[in-house]
């Protein structure tokens, strides 16, 4: 183990990482702001709206995240003309909007499932409890709806963040320095790629049982109405099943 | 053909056969990890817990593209270093193929270890101590009693690997594994035409996905033949 490169190197290591968070978190709001009337599209009953979400979900969950960005990113070179005509090309030429881009639309797809799940499991009676009440269409949603379906959806929402995380590494085979750029750029003119390739596996096991450890904190606070039983937090079956979903 | 793929069909044909064998491969060692890695959870060994704890723990915190990257550029500088350091020099060459396959089965093998764990654990205890009760030994017991109907259990669970694993090859283009992407890209650079090779992979890959639910709903189906619904 040649320990000095990787001390040498830390600098840059450390430097990438706000590039890391900032490709995650801005694909993710981006994300989360489709993905929510997405969803409401995808629960509807009239075939026009929920089945081109149902395609567009099919798509970006069905494929590779990795061809998904080389097509964006890569595939957009075989319009150039067309772009410039239009005026997209100094867009379409900047691999950080490529890769957003396809972080998005990709995170987006995961999301409006993950959110669907949850105003699915929104009970019924409660939704009748409101109307009940006399709200319905837009205030039913914002008061009744969405904030329970949000509980829900919880998470499962904070595995798909974790798993975007660990994606946002795939930007590394198109131009953009991040975590994982810098292993492969160093070990590329030193050949120590053993030493680098493990620091940027602990860096990203930091970050995401950092992360993991943030979210279970923000769970337990959001969970304290329903806290008294103790033997209720070993998870069913099906949840562990879920786990690989997000997976890209 | 809506696509022109310019006489480069072929070869997605050939990096469609190396995805589906690499998938394939690798779901097979992942299964053989994911029952080590059950088997070590379940044990009453307190070492052999802690050992697959941190195995599934350790593996879902790195990307996949980092551990691919790490298997096959890193071991060989790993043997080599140690190699010299007990003063031989040892030369350890990993084709992409082999490489990949045993980091997708190590990794999936740590989805797997959950699937099999929770599909152990499904199995009716009764039936185990009934079959303590007729006789049979540990290994009668696992191939006879719980085998059998922990696969059932941990069907949906390995369609669902199988699902993302299969999208995860992508990743081996990343150490020139002749798979689709790899081809696609080979295609594209050599046509000037990627978006052209990439849609054609994308709907490659969709078609497996599709193919694989169904395929994946008929097995299910199948492996519940003789359950009694209420």
């Amino acid at each position: 183990m040649d320990l000095l490169i990787i001390w040498e190197t830390l600098p840059k290591f450390l430097a990438a990482i706000p590039t890391t968070l900032l490709l995650t978190f801005s694909s993710l709001a981006i994300g989360l702001l489709m993905a929510i009337p997405l969803a409401v599209l995808r629960l509807s009953k009239n075939p026009l709206l929920w089945m081109p979400v149902y395609g567009f979900v099919l798509m970006f969950r069905g494929t590779p995240l990795l061809v998904q960005l080389f097509l964006i990113y890569y595939g957009s070179g075989q319009f150039r003309e067309f772009f410039e005509s239009v005026g997209l090309w100094t867009y379409f030429r900047d691999p950080w909007f490529g890769a957003i881009l396809a972080l998005t639309l990709n995170t987006a797809a995961y999301t409006t499932e993950i959110i669907r799940g949850g105003i699915l499991g929104v009970p019924h009676g409660e939704v009748e409890a409101a109307r009940a009440c006399g709200m319905s269409g837009f205030l039913l949603f914002r008061r009744i709806v969405m904030p329970k379906a949000a509980r829900i959806a919880f998470p499962a929402y904070t595995n798909e963040i974790i798993f975007l995380l660990q994606a946002t590494s795939l930007v590394s085979l198109i131009p953009i320095t991040d975590i994982t750029k810098v292993a492969t750029t160093t070990a590329a003119r030193s050949f120590d790629f053993f030493e680098l390739y493990i620091t940027v596996a602990v860096i990203y096991i930091v970050l995401v049982y950092g992360l993991n450890g943030v979210f279970k904190r923000i769970e337990y606070w959001m969970s304290g109405h329903l806290r008294e039983r103790p033997d209720a937090d070993t998870p069913p079956r099906d949840a562990v099943v879920e786990e690989t979903g997000g997976m890209r | 053909m809506l696509l022109d793929l310019h006489g480069y069909g072929w070869m997605l044909m050939e990096g469609l056969k190396v995805t589906l064998l690499v998938g394939l491969c690798s779901l097979a060692l992942s299964m053989v990890f994911g029952l080590l890695g059950a088997w070590a959870k379940l044990s009453a060994s307190k070492a052999a817990r802690r050992i697959a704890e941190t195995y599934t723990i350790v593996i879902r915190g790195i990307p996949e593209l980092v551990l691919i990257l790490l298997i096959y550029y890193g071991s060989s500088t790993l043997v080599l270093r140690v190699s010299e350091a007990l003063g031989a020099k040892v030369r350890l060459d990993l084709d992409p193929f082999t490489s990949g396959v045993i980091t997708l089965g190590f990794i999936y093998g740590a989805f797997t270890t959950e699937v099999f764990r929770g599909a152990f654990l499904a199995v009716p205890v009764g039936q185990i101590e009934a079959a303590k009760a007729a006789g049979m030994n540990r290994i009668l017991r696992f191939r006879r009693i719980i085998l059998p109907q922990m696969l059932r259990y941990a069907l949906p669970g390995l369609g669902n690997v199988w699902m993302v694993l299969i999208k995860a090859t992508a990743l081996m283009s990343a150490i020139q594994a002749e798979e689709l992407v790899r081809k696609a890209e080979i295609a594209a650079g050599a046509t000037r035409e990627p978006f052209t090779f990439y849609f054609a992979v994308l709907l490659i890959f969709l078609g497996i996905t599709l193919v694989s639910m169904q395929v994946l709903r008929l097995l299910e189906a199948w492996s519940e033949r003789g359950v009694r619904r209420a």
